[in-house]
């Protein structure tokens, strides 16, 4: 894996419902799940970590996956989400994107049942 | 609605999350629509300080597509403020406005901010019949100006053609309007009782022998013959289910702070000036009860042939009376579609059969095809 950099589009809505994030591309309205690992890579996706330290850091870290097939995952899945416009990647880390998001806390997933 | 957003609406109904929000910011409007549902005064609205905190506690709460709507959003003076805020907090938005405000520089800070969808009402393709309901003179030039405004930005638009007495046999002309300027366009015949429960705009509802030439327009529902196909019996799954998603998925936030489960669904359910959204959101007794009403505990309508199919409105039937209740307006509906009558319209023509019995012949006669206009 090279020293890859990702970032959020800001051309997206989203939300973590439980453990899953839930996005939707603005350009198209395209909507998009990821399953706990891919958020996780998502959440961390600040264009200024490196793909390879968020996989070791933090997806071989809550999860008992092997890192090599970790990093062929990843590689696939932020290639797939840049596909559709809604990660950056680059060689450099990513600044000035136009509209930076607030990462917010969701609380408990226990509202009424 | 595609696979994906079924299986999100299901995983948000499992979780209880509030994904669906409206928000309205201001009952304030520049139009004076004859059948909108609300007074366009200000009786206090909330300031930009609390809309912003309503917002960071939506989005705390799990909340994802966010409507702003009104009264006339661009009337407020803090509305780009609250939108940025609503974006940055990543909701997927959708305005709806008449736009008549609507500049250039507005289009482009709206596509800037990624908005999701823009909704414009749309009430006539001739001016002298939109004008005639929205009650100014240059309306429709000015919101059709602002849809090209938006759309050469790039952005979704919809045109909202609400049908009634004044513009049923407009709505061709509408959506050969809506083909010309390449937006998309609804069509609904719904007109709503006033917020504060006053019936008498229900009047304007588009007549019977209307409403079935409208169900029966493939440019309007698609498949004719599956749209006014008779209803297949209900199974378990239906039985078990719900109305609707208000109070269970969605709600409504009205400029003052009220929430509710649906903006056509005002039952109260807390104050966001002294409850926090949660606390509404989990603890209301009015939203338990919405939530404890699954279709078998409906005793009319979980006997109907309806019951599999049928839009019945839980707010509409609050509003005639009775949460459990039929909202009679779905009710004919579904037999204008069909020309099976509801449970409820067989049981009104038992208990009151002169009146009803003649109601249903008059239905019947003009679901037989008279051209009514």
């Amino acid at each position: 894996m090279t020293n890859r950099y990702i970032a959020r589009s800001p051309e997206i809505a989203a939300r973590l419902l439980a453990d899953e994030m839930i996005i939707m591309s603005v350009r198209d309205s395209t909507l998009f799940t990821l399953n706990p690992v891919a958020t996780v890579i998502w959440q961390a996706a600040d264009g200024s970590t490196p793909l390879r330290e968020i996989v070791e850091r933090k997806v071989c870290a809550q999860f008992d996956i092997d890192p090599g097939a970790a990093c062929d995952d990843a590689e696939a899945f932020v290639a797939e989400l840049a596909s559709h416009g809604i990660l950056f990647l680059s060689d450099q880390p990513i600044r000035d994107l136009a509209t930076p998001a607030k990462a917010v806390p969701v609380e408990e997933h226990s509202w009424a049942r | 609605m595609g696979s994906l957003s079924r299986e999100v609406s299901r995983k948000a109904l499992a979780l209880g999350a509030p994904f669906n929000v409206q928000l309205d910011i201001t009952y304030r409007c520049n139009e004076r629509c004859v059948h909108c549902y609300l007074d366009h005064d200000d009786h206090g609205e909330m300031t930009t300080a609390e809309i912003r905190d309503v917002l960071d506690q939506l989005a705390a709460a799990g909340a994802f597509s966010l409507s702003i709507s009104g009264g006339e959003i661009l009337l407020r003076k803090d509305f780009f403020e609250i939108l940025e805020h609503a974006r940055s907090l990543l909701f997927s938005v959708r305005l709806k406005t008449n736009a008549i405000l609507m500049r250039e520089e507005h289009a482009r800070r709206i596509r800037n901010l990624g908005v999701q969808q823009v909704q414009i009402s749309i009430y006539s393709h001739r001016a002298e019949v939109h004008d005639g309901i929205t009650k100014v003179r240059g309306s429709l030039a000015r919101s059709v100006q602002a849809i090209r405004f938006l759309k050469s930005e790039g952005l979704r638009v919809i045109i909202a053609n609400v049908l009634m007495r004044q513009n049923a046999g407009d709505y061709p002309g509408v959506q050969a309007l809506a083909a010309e300027l390449g937006v998309g366009i609804t069509i609904d015949p719904t007109i709503t009782p006033k917020m504060d429960g006053d019936h008498s705009i229900t009047a304007m509802r588009i007549p019977t022998a209307v409403l079935k030439q409208v169900f029966n327009d493939e440019s309007v529902v698609g498949d004719v013959e599956k749209f006014c196909a008779p209803p297949v019996p209900a199974g378990e799954k239906e039985l078990n289910g719900y109305s609707c998603s208000a109070g269970h998925t969605a709600c409504y936030i009205s400029p003052y702070g009220d929430v509710y489960p649906c903006v056509q669904f005002p039952l109260p359910c807390g104050n966001l000036r002294r409850q926090r959204f949660l606390d509404i959101w989990r603890n209301s007794e009015a939203l338990k009860e919405v939530r404890s009403i699954r279709v078998r505990d409906l005793p009319t309508c979980s006997g109907c042939s309806h019951v599999g199919a049928c839009t019945r409105c839980p707010g509409l039937a609050w509003q005639e009376g009775n949460i459990r209740g039929p909202s009679t307006a779905d009710c004919e509906k579904s037999y204008i579609r069909t020309g099976i009558p509801s449970a409820n319209m067989i049981a009104k023509a038992g208990t009151a059969p002169e009146i009803a019995f003649t109601r249903l012949v008059n239905i019947t006669r003009a679901a037989l095809g008279a051209a009514v206009h």
